[in-house]
C-alpha cells in the first residue's frame, strides 16, 4: 500500500476505551501536544458516570474527541477522521461516529470471544455486524506489543498493562506528525518520583510512535499545519478552570477575597478544585455538608465582605433554591454558578444538556428574579464569570452563571490575556459611619444598596429573609412590600443598561436568523458559516446575557424573515423569548440528548425553514 | 471602651410572647457581653449574630450589633460563612431545637465537627412555637401535641450527646430562670476557641408551658439541677448536702455525712477533660434518677477550623510562586505565537 502524507485543514481523533484504559489522559495529553504545536482545537470528553463500570462492557466505555485543525475550530467536530477503540465495546460504541473515510485502530488483542462476548456482539465479525468494513481498519496488537515493549523493565503487570494508552499515544503522534517532547516532559513530571515509569512510558510511547511506521497498515498519515492565529501568548484551557480564573480575576479586580462555598458535584466539582488550590491568591474554599450549606456559607460570607461564589449542577441548584431567595432579598453580592448537565433528578450525569434554564430564571419562591449570564465556549468561561462578578458585587445581587458540562470539560487554546484589560471593579462599600445607616438605601444610577462589612464601626445593622423597608425595619406593610418588591426587580432590569449591546455574526438583516445561548455557539457558529458559504442570508444572534436580555434584542430580532432558536432543551429559551418579545414568531430546534448539537442538525432545520 | 448592657440593646420593640423565656435570655446575653468586651479586649462592632427560623431567631434584630435573620436551619452554615470570611468577628449563632436539631441538623454537626469559632445558643423549648405547638426533636417521648394528637411515637435528641458524638469541644447548659449562670457561660463561651454549643432549657409559655418545671421551680430547682463547675467538687442541694460519685462506671448520687462519705469522696469536675465519658454521662442525666446537669459541663482545647484556613493560606501565600492573575494566566504550558 501506498503511504500517504496528508496535508488537511483539520482532523478529528476520538480515543474510546474502556473507563479504567486512560482515555481521558490519552485524548488530553494529544489535544496539549497539538494546541502546544500551534493548532486550534476543540476537546469534548464523553465518559460515563460510573467510574469503574463493568469491564469491557458497552455501559462502561469512554471517549474523548479533539478536534485539530490549521483554521478556525469551535466545536469538537460531529464525526471523526480517526477512531481508537482499545476493546470491542469501545468500538460497538462509538463505530457511529466515524465517518466513511475514517481510519479505526483497533487493540486487536482485546478482540478475543469473550471481548466480543461482553460488547454484546453476536458473531465473532464485529466489523460486519457493525457494517464498517469500506473504513480503514487497523488491527494492532496493542496490549502484547506493550507487553513486549516492557517485558525487561521490571514493572509489574498491571502497570505494564495500563501503559499501553502510551502505545496508542505513539501511534497517533507517528500518524498526525506531532511532536512527542511536551508530552515526555508531562511524564517527567508525573512520575518524577518513580523514575521507573518515566523510563517505561517514554519507552512504550516510543515503541508506538515507530510501529504505526513500520506497518504498511496506517495508509495515510496528516499533517494539520499551526493555525494562523492572532499573535500571543496562548494556553490550553478548559471551561471550569476557565470558570474558578474568570472568578479569581473579578476578586482581584474587587479587592475582595474569595470565598467558595460548594457540594462535589459533577460536572461542576473542578472548579472547586481549581480554586482550593489557589490560595496563593488569598481564595478561601469550604466544601460543605451538602449543597445548602454550600451556598449559605457564601451568603454569610458575603454579609461579612468577601466576594463569595457557589459552584454547582442542576440537583444541587435545586437544592440551594431557598437560599438563592436569602440572597436576593438580603441583596447581598454572590456568584452561583450552575454547570448544567442531563436531568432531570439524576439524569445523565456526565452528560450535556441547557435543561436548567427555566431553573435558573425561575426556581424560587415568591418574586425572585436573578441575572443570568452564559457562557458561550471553555474559554469564555473566564470573562462570563468575570463579569458575573463584576455585576455582583458592583450591583449587589446574585447573579447566576449557566455553563455546561460540554464547556466545562471541554478545552481550547485562549490567547492569554492581560489583566490591565480588564474594566475595574468596585463594589460599593461604605466604611464611614452614618446616623443611622439605612441598610437598603439605595444609589439611583443602579438601585445598589450599599456594602457595610461587620466590623465596621457606626453601621451596626440587621438584614434577613423577612420583608424590610429601606430603613432595615422589619415590614409587613402591603405597600412597603410591593415596593420592595419593585426595586429589586427594577435592579435587576437596570443592569440591561450595563450590559453589552447584542452582537449579530452574519448581516443584520435576512431570512433567517439563528438565536443560541451557551454552549451551543461553536456548533451554531459552524453551521452559519456554512450557510452564509451556500449563500443562504442567514446569520446568527447568540446570547451571553439571558437576563436581562440586551436593550437591543427586538430591534434585532425585528429584522429578520424568521426566527429559530436552537437550544438543548425541549424550548425553554424559546418560551422565554416569547414571554418578553411576544410581537415574534419563533421556530425551535431542539435536542435533549444529552449529547451537543451535530452541525448537521442545524443546516438541515435552516434549510427546511428557508 | 466601656460597654453598658444598654449599649447591645436595639431600639426595635421585642416581640416574644409576655413571660416567654426568650427574654430572660436576651438580658442574660446583653448583660453578658460589656463583661466579654472588657475580658477579650472587644469593640462592638466586631460582634455578629446569625439566626435561622423560630421564635428564638428574631434574637437579631434586639441586639444593636451585626446581625443576620437566615432561614430555617442554616444559621450554622451562614454562621460559618461569616466567620471563615473574617476571623477577627466573634460570631454568634441563635437558635431552637427545630432549627438546630430538626431541618438544621447536618449544619448543626458539621459546625462542631469542624470546631469553627462560633458561639452557638440553642434555646430549647421542646416544642415548635412559631408554627403554633407541633413536637420537636427534643420533645418528650408521649408529648400530645397539635401533630401528635395520640402523643408521640418518637425519642428525642439529647442536644449535648450529638455534641459529644460530633467531637465537641465546648458544651454548656443553663435554664432561662438562671440569668446569672447563663451570663457566665456567655463569657466561657466566648472565651472558648472553637464551636461551643450552650443548651438553653426554655419554657414555651404558650404551647408547651412548664415543660422544664420539674427542674425550674423556684422552691426545689437546687435538689434537682447542679451546677457544674471546673475544679470543684459535685455538690448540689438546698443544704449542699447531695453529691455525685462514680459506682463501677455509672454515676450515682450520694449524701453527704451517710455512709461515711465526705466531700472529699465527690467526684471533682473537670470540664478540661478530653475523653469525653464522664461528661456523657453528666450531660445524659435526669431528674429524678439524678439532678439535671448545668453550667460548663465540657471546655477542652482543640485546632479551631478558622483558625487553621488561616495559617494554611499564610503558609502557602509564604512560599507562593503565583503572586497574582496575570501570573496564574500565564503560568504552566503556554506557547507563543509570532
Amino acid at each position: 500500500m501506498q503511504h500517504k502524507v496528508i496535508d488537511t485543514q483539520e482532523v478529528v481523533i476520538r480515543f474510546t476505551g474502556d473507563s479504567g484504559d486512560g482515555m481521558q489522559l490519552t485524548g488530553t495529553l494529544f489535544a496539549d501536544a497539538s494546541a502546544l504545536y500551534g493548532n486550534e482545537i476543540s476537546t469534548f470528553p464523553d465518559f460515563p458516570a460510573e467510574i469503574r463500570a463493568p469491564q469491557g462492557t458497552v455501559s462502561g466505555v469512554s471517549g474523548f474527541q479533539v478536534h485539530i485543525g490549521s483554521g478556525e475550530i469551535r466545536t469538537p467536530g460531529d464525526f471523526c477522521d480517526v477512531l481508537v477503540a482499545m476493546n470491542p465495546a469501545a468500538l460497538k460504541a462509538n463505530a457511529k461516529w466515524a465517518k466513511p473515510t475514517a481510519s479505526i485502530i483497533l487493540d486487536s488483542d482485546t478482540f478475543d470471544e469473550k471481548g466480543l462476548t461482553k460488547a454484546g456482539f453476536k458473531t465473532n465479525d464485529p466489523i460486519t455486524e457493525l457494517k464498517i468494513e469500506d473504513r480503514n481498519i487497523i488491527f494492532a496488537p496493542i496490549t502484547s506489543l506493550t507487553k513486549e515493549s516492557l517485558k525487561d523493565s521490571g514493572l509489574d503487570p498491571k502497570s505494564i498493562i495500563r501503559s499501553k494508552n502510551m502505545f496508542t499515544l505513539g501511534m497517533c503522534y507517528f500518524m498526525f506528525n506531532r511532536p512527542m517532547e511536551y508530552t515526555e516532559q508531562y511524564l517527567e513530571k508525573k512520575f518524577r518520583k518513580k523514575p521507573q515509569l518515566i523510563d517505561a512510558n517514554k519507552k512504550v510511547l516510543h515503541d508506538g510512535y515507530n510501529y504505526a511506521g513500520n506497518i504498511h497498515a496506517i495508509a495515510n498519515t496528516y499533517t494539520v499545519q499551526p493555525a494562523k492565529c492572532e499573535k500571543g501568548i496562548y494556553r490550553n484551557i478548559n471551561g471550569n478552570q476557565a470558570t474558578a480564573w474568570g472568578l479569581l480575576a473579578a476578586a482581584e479586580k474587587s479587592g475582595r477575597p474569595l470565598f467558595c462555598g460548594s457540594y462535589p458535584i459533577t460536572p461542576a466539582t473542578s472548579i472547586l478544585e481549581e480554586l482550593a488550590l489557589r490560595k496563593d491568591l488569598n481564595a478561601k474554599t469550604l466544601q460543605c455538608e451538602d449543597e445548602i450549606a454550600g451556598i449559605c456559607t457564601a451568603i454569610g460570607a458575603a454579609y461579612a465582605g468577601n466576594f463569595a461564589v457557589t459552584t454547582t449542577s442542576g440537583p444541587g441548584l435545586s437544592l440551594k433554591s431557598e437560599a438563592l431567595g436569602l440572597a436576593m432579598i438580603t441583596e447581598l453580592p454572590l456568584v452561583i454558578v450552575d454547570v448544567q448537565r442531563s436531568g432531570p433528578s439524576t439524569g445523565i450525569p456526565t452528560k450535556t444538556e441547557q435543561t436548567d434554564l427555566n431553573q435558573a430564571l425561575y426556581g424560587r419562591n415568591g418574586e425572585c428574579p436573578i441575572a443570568v449570564i452564559a457562557a458561550h465556549s471553555p474559554s469564555h468561561c473566564f470573562d462570563a464569570a468575570f463579569y458575573a462578578g463584576k455585576y455582583a458585587m458592583e450591583h449587589m445581587m446574585p447573579v447566576m452563571l449557566l455553563t455546561e458540562g460540554f464547556l466545562g470539560n471541554g478545552s481550547e487554546p485562549w490567547r492569554i490575556p492581560s489583566m490591565k484589560d480588564y474594566p475595574s471593579v468596585t463594589p460599593p462599600v461604605i466604611t464611614e459611619a452614618e446616623t443611622p445607616y439605612w441598610p437598603y438605601k439605595r444609589d439611583e444610577q443602579r438601585l445598589a444598596r450599599r456594602w457595610a462589612f461587620p466590623g465596621t464601626p457606626g453601621l451596626e445593622h440587621r438584614i434577613g429573609g423577612l420583608e424590610k423597608d429601606n430603613n432595615g425595619n422589619v415590614s409587613s406593610d402591603p405597600i412597603v412590600h410591593e415596593r420592595m418588591v419593585k426595586e429589586r426587580a427594577d435592579k435587576v432590569a437596570k443592569l440591561s443598561e450595563f450590559i453589552p449591546e447584542q452582537q449579530i455574526i452574519g448581516e443584520d438583516s435576512g431570512d433567517v436568523l439563528i438565536i443560541g445561548w451557551g454552549g451551543t455557539f461553536g456548533h451554531l457558529y459552524t453551521a452559519v458559516k456554512q450557510l452564509q458559504a451556500e449563500g443562504k442570508k442567514v446569520s446568527l444572534a447568540h446570547f451571553d446575557y439571558i437576563f436581562p436580555l440586551p436593550k437591543n434584542t427586538a430591534d434585532i430580532f425585528s429584522k429578520f424573515k424568521k426566527l429559530i432558536v436552537c437550544e438543548l432543551n425541549s424550548g425553554q429559551f424559546a418560551d422565554y423569548l416569547r414571554a418578553r418579545h411576544q410581537q415574534f414568531n419563533y421556530l425551535q430546534c431542539n435536542k435533549v440528548q444529552g449529547q451537543p448539537f451535530i452541525v448537521k442538525e442545524i443546516v438541515d432545520a435552516v434549510n427546511a425553514i428557508l | 471602651m466601656k460597654y453598658t448592657p444598654q449599649d447591645f440593646k436595639s431600639n426595635q420593640e421585642v416581640k416574644w410572647c409576655p413571660g416567654c423565656g426568650d427574654h430572660a435570655i436576651l438580658a442574660s446575653v446583653q448583660r453578658a457581653m460589656p463583661e466579654i468586651c472588657e475580658a477579650l479586649n472587644y469593640t462592638k462592632e466586631r460582634f455578629v449574630f446569625v439566626s435561622g427560623i423560630g421564635c428564638s431567631s428574631r434574637f437579631p434584630y434586639y441586639m444593636n450589633t451585626y446581625g443576620f435573620h437566615g432561614i430555617h436551619g442554616r444559621a450554622a452554615a451562614i454562621a460559618t460563612g461569616v466567620k471563615v470570611a473574617n476571623p477577627t468577628l466573634t460570631v454568634w449563632q441563635i437558635t431552637g431545637d427545630g432549627d438546630a436539631l430538626a431541618i438544621g441538623g447536618n449544619h448543626f454537626i458539621h459546625a462542631i465537627r469542624r470546631n469553627i469559632d462560633i458561639n452557638i445558643i440553642l434555646f430549647n423549648n421542646q416544642i415548635y412555637g412559631l408554627t403554633k405547638g407541633q413536637y420537636s426533636p427534643t420533645s418528650k417521648l408521649g408529648i400530645m401535641t397539635k401533630t401528635s394528637p395520640y402523643g408521640t411515637v418518637e425519642h428525642p435528641f439529647n442536644p449535648g450527646a450529638l455534641v459529644l458524638g460530633s467531637r465537641g469541644t465546648f458544651f454548656a447548659r443553663s435554664l432561662d430562670v438562671e440569668l446569672k449562670l447563663t451570663q457566665d457561660i456567655m463569657v466561657a463561651s466566648a472565651k472558648h476557641d472553637g464551636t461551643a454549643v450552650t443548651e438553653m432549657l426554655v419554657n414555651c409559655v404558650i404551647f408547651n408551658d412548664k415543660t422544664h418545671s420539674t427542674i425550674s421551680e423556684k422552691e426545689s430547682r437546687e435538689d434537682r439541677v447542679i451546677v457544674l463547675k471546673h475544679g470543684e467538687p459535685m455538690i448540689f442541694g438546698k443544704n449542699r448536702d447531695k453529691g455525685l460519685m462514680l459506682d463501677g462506671m455509672k454515676l450515682k448520687v450520694v449524701k453527704i455525712g451517710e455512709d461515711g462519705i465526705t466531700e472529699k469522696d465527690l467526684l471533682i469536675h473537670d470540664a478540661e477533660e478530653e475523653n469525653p465519658g464522664l461528661h456523657s454521662m453528666l450531660i445524659d442525666m435526669k431528674y429524678p434518677e439524678f439532678p439535671v446537669a448545668l453550667g460548663v459541663i465540657r471546655a477542652v482545647k482543640d485546632k479551631t477550623y478558622d483558625d487553621n484556613v488561616r495559617d494554611q493560606v499564610i503558609d502557602v501565600r509564604e512560599h507562593a510562586q503565583i503572586k497574582n492573575m496575570d501570573e496564574l494566566l500565564r503560568s504552566g504550558a503556554t506557547w507563543e505565537v509570532k
